[in-house]
């Protein structure tokens, strides 16, 4: 029900009051709680993920520290299995896929040409999800000890009961109800991207014209809804067992713990792609811009992501190899694990071949992206081997694993991620982060990456377990882990580079011209930062790169030739005096957090079976549907 | 939806505004609502799917109850027939708003609203009864998957009755006109969905013969 926003309160109407009067201020602090403006909840997406990018960071500088030597003391195995599962639960529920959800936001609305999204409410509440989901999970540490049982959880260590259980503590109530929430929260998101998406293009955007970003983000958005739900059954599967003495996963009673691992996996390994594709996303829009080029083969690139999207869900089993699911499954799953890599192939090769031969600008941008692509080659090429099932057994719960997957989430999605925030700033706030600074970024993230995550090939094929909190000395493994060590902190470096960067910019950064980077899509079509209604004019779109074709032509033999200055591809200036007084964007809203916040209150009462505060949750969650259900989308203002 | 917003002067059908001017010619809505069920879709195949895992086994391990001696058919099939017949009211009650037919309308959304709690009436009655005969969550796998897969599904029920009853309450309150069929359509094809998960977890549960 609260997918569903009334679209027909947009038209005239008598102005309905609600308990509380509607707030109408789009500026202020208070308007960022009420916002349903697509930019500014982006923003918050991004501020507040960049923050849990931070915690999740620390977490891997203790674990580092504490493995730089043989036999450390620094964290006790209790705090240390803490650390570890909350760093991956961080990093990809709290930063990988809200950093994607961050820049979907801003960027698809504007890059179809649409005023907003399909459901700002929606949009909202998906935020406030978000952020009280990590809160909750967080306020574990405080309340009765942390998730402790790896990201993936599996049962039955985190599904025992806690009577007879094998982790002591709360921790893995909170994670499994907190990882619920925010798939409730991921679900809302993808359901609007995919309505915006298919819905909201501007005239003579056809499906075939959209940017590759958009592209990739519904097929994230398509990933992220079929994926969820397997997650949340499992976890309720956990928490039934744990709390109400179900025998899901109970061995005695003839449960099978392998079912929590294809359920989990059934959603884990897409969810592998929902994090990466986002970061191929980003590096298709930048590669173009800074090689002047259009990217190589677009449809391929489209379809290569299309059938990432759906040879996803054929390989789950890999992550079970050294379970002993039997010949049979296993030679299936090799063989799709196999076939995956193809498109993924085809898409590097288009990425270089966009390259090359292009006017290339070794910006800061281009040169994540350039980053993007060669770390994530080598993720990619140690994630084939997985697909090799003996080598697989032999690599399973080593540092090879960690190894591969940060090549890929790291090496690719944040490299990715950070080219794409170095290229947008200065759209999303009007200034031009320093160069640079960028730079040095850059490199010191490249330097740092590299020499925390290559030596883990060599550890793991030493035999070092992943999860083991210490190790004795006289394995030979002390140099390469120090090693990792000290590049974990020149990573770290070089992200207080980057935040001193934003802090400088932000004070003294120079204004960014209106289209710095020579851009190819729509949203640069607008001021920047844009206007809340992004276009006072929809764009009526002819090309595949609409911005580009309003300012180049080619001549007979092929050569760009730059087009005299015409108002079809002329800029607004930032504070346009003649503002449209005719459109009517959706008015802010408290609904969406009121409802949010009644689900982690129903939260705490699940997890400390307080069935008062439960209902009181409920009576929110309730209390908040209702006014938004009958509350329209937009007021009239006159 | 910002779109329709956009141009407020063109003269537009109020009922139709957001769907003609949508890209694939279906409101917002409605292509948000059946995405949103191919998504819930996946949440009941996984718990079906671990029904399906765990029949039968309890045979070699906790005994408790048997699925045989417990599942009443007949009862069942009548609250079944029931909640399929809601589907039935459910079409009804949408051609009579889509008629403008308010007095209609209000008969049979809440004839859907009491198939529905009938259906959930008798619900609450097998569960008392399986709980008294000794089967509970922790009994064995079958009390554990028959008790959360139905209960799941129970609780979407519920989450429609109390959707059908408010657009009953918005309809006696005038606001509910014709030009909103289509929260009455939407409504509808949550129900529909629901009561085609039933025809599964019915034949998984009920039909398929088990000792």
């Amino acid at each position: 029900m609260t997918t569903v926003e009334d679209a027909s309160a947009l038209l005239h109407e008598p102005v309905k009051r609600s308990i509380l009067d509607r707030p109408r201020s789009t500026t202020g602090p208070w308007s960022w709680f009420t916002t349903v403006d697509h930019k500014k909840i982006a923003i918050m997406y991004g501020t507040t993920a960049m923050f849990f990018f931070l915690v999740g960071g620390v977490e891997a500088l203790m674990i580092r520290l504490q493995l730089a030597q043989p036999n450390g003391t620094i964290l006790s195995a209790a705090r240390y299995n803490e650390f570890f599962t909350m760093h991956g639960t961080t990093m990809v529920f709290l930063m990988g896929m809200p950093l994607a959800a961050a820049f979907g936001n801003y960027f698809l609305p504007l890059m179809i040409g649409a005023r907003d999204v399909a459901f700002p409410r929606l949009n909202m509440f998906g935020y406030w999800v978000f952020l009280f989901g990590g809160i909750f999970i967080y306020s574990s540490f405080a309340l009765g000890g942390a998730p402790d049982g790896g990201w993936f959880g599996y049962a039955p260590l985190t599904s025992t009961p806690l009577s007879q259980g094998f982790l002591p503590g709360r921790g893995a109530d909170f994670w499994a109800v907190g990882l619920i929430m925010l798939g409730i929260g991921s679900v809302a998101t993808a359901v609007n991207f995919i309505v915006t998406a298919l819905n909201m293009r501007a005239p003579g955007m056809t499906m075939m014209k959209m940017p590759v970003f958009v592209w990739m983000m519904l097929v994230v958005a398509f990933l992220t809804l079929f994926a969820m739900p397997p997650l949340t059954a499992a976890l309720i599967q956990v928490f039934m067992d744990r709390n109400f003495h179900t025998n899901f996963f109970n061995a005695a009673a003839g449960g099978d713990p392998l079912l929590y691992q294809n359920l989990f996996w059934i959603f884990g390994h897409p969810e592998v792609y929902i994090l990466i594709l986002p970061g191929m996303a980003i590096v298709s829009e930048i590669l173009p811009v800074f090689s002047r080029k259009p990217l190589f083969g677009y449809s391929v690139v489209v379809f290569s992501g299309i059938a990432i999207g759906f040879l996803g869900w054929g390989v789950w089993a890999h992550h079970m190899f050294a379970t002993g699911i039997g010949p049979v499954a296993t030679s299936a799953f090799s063989l799709s694990t196999m076939l995956i890599g193809i498109p993924t192939g085809v898409k590097i090769f288009n990425w270089l071949a966009t390259v090359w031969g292009g006017s290339v600008r070794l910006r800061t941008p281009m040169l994540f992206a350039l980053g993007f692509i060669a770390q994530f080659t080598i993720g990619g090429l140690s994630g084939v081997l997985h697909s090799i099932v003996p080598a697989d057994t032999q690599q399973t719960d080593t540092y090879f694993v960690v190894a591969h997957f940060h090549y890929v989430l790291f090496g690719g999605l944040v490299f990715a991620i950070f080219g794409g925030i170095y290229y947008w700033y200065p759209k999303i706030f009007g200034k031009m982060l320093n160069e640079s600074l960028g730079k040095l970024n850059f490199w010191l993230m490249v330097i740092g990456f590299n020499l925390t995550f290559f030596p883990m090939h060599f550890l793991g094929m030493q035999g070092e377990p992943r999860r083991t909190y210490t190790y004795p000395s006289g394995m030979g493994w002390g140099t390469l882990n120090l090693m990792a060590t000290i590049g974990a902190f020149v990573i770290a470096l070089s992200v207080l580079v980057f935040l001193v960067n934003v802090i400088f910019t932000r004070q003294r950064g120079e204004l960014a011209p209106e289209d710095p980077w020579d851009a190819r899509t729509l949203e640069w079509l607008t001021s920047s930062p844009p206007p809340e209604y992004n276009f006072a004019e929809i764009p009526i779109v002819t090309s595949r790169d609409e911005f580009w074709h309003r300012k180049y032509t080619e001549d007979d033999e092929g050569r760009l030739v730059k087009l005299p200055p015409s108002p079809e591809a002329e800029i607004p200036a930032r504070r346009d005096p003649h503002e449209p007084h005719n459109i009517h964007m959706p008015s802010p809203s408290y609904w969406p957090f009121v409802l949010a916040l009644g689900l982690p209150i129903m939260g705490y009462g699940f997890v400390f079976k307080l069935w008062w505060l439960l209902a009181i949750g409920a009576l929110v969650t309730f209390f908040g549907i209702n006014a938004w259900t009958t509350e329209p989308a937009s007021e009239e203002t006159h | 939806m910002a779109q329709t917003a956009v141009a407020p002067s063109e003269p537009a059908a109020p009922h139709a505004a957001s769907a003609h001017q949508t890209n694939t010619g279906v409101s917002n809505n409605k292509l948000a609502i059946w995405v949103f069920l191919a998504s819930e879709s996946l949440f009941f195949g996984a718990f079906i799917a671990t029904y399906f895992l765990y029949r039968g086994r309890d045979a070699q391990f906790l005994k408790g109850p048997s699925p045989s001696s417990l599942l009443n058919i007949p009862f069942t099939s009548v609250t079944s027939f029931v909640l399929l017949m809601s589907s039935l009211t459910m079409v009804l009650a949408l051609a009579a708003i889509q008629r403008g037919d308010h007095r209609r309308f209000r008969i049979w959304i809440l004839a859907t609203a009491l198939f529905g709690m009938t259906f959930i009436g008798g619900q609450v009655y097998e569960f008392t009864e399986f709980y008294r005969e000794g089967l509970h969550l922790g009994t064995n796998l079958f009390g554990t998957t028959f008790f959360v897969l139905t209960g799941l599904h129970g609780a979407h029920v519920t989450i429609g009755i109390v959707w059908l009853l408010s657009l009953w309450g918005r309809s006696m309150q005038g606001n509910l006109g014709p030009e909103k069929h289509e929260a009455v359509e939407i409504a509808g094809l949550y129900w529909h969905f629901v009561d085609v998960v039933w025809i599964f977890i019915f034949t998984a549960v009920y039909l398929i013969p088990q000792h």
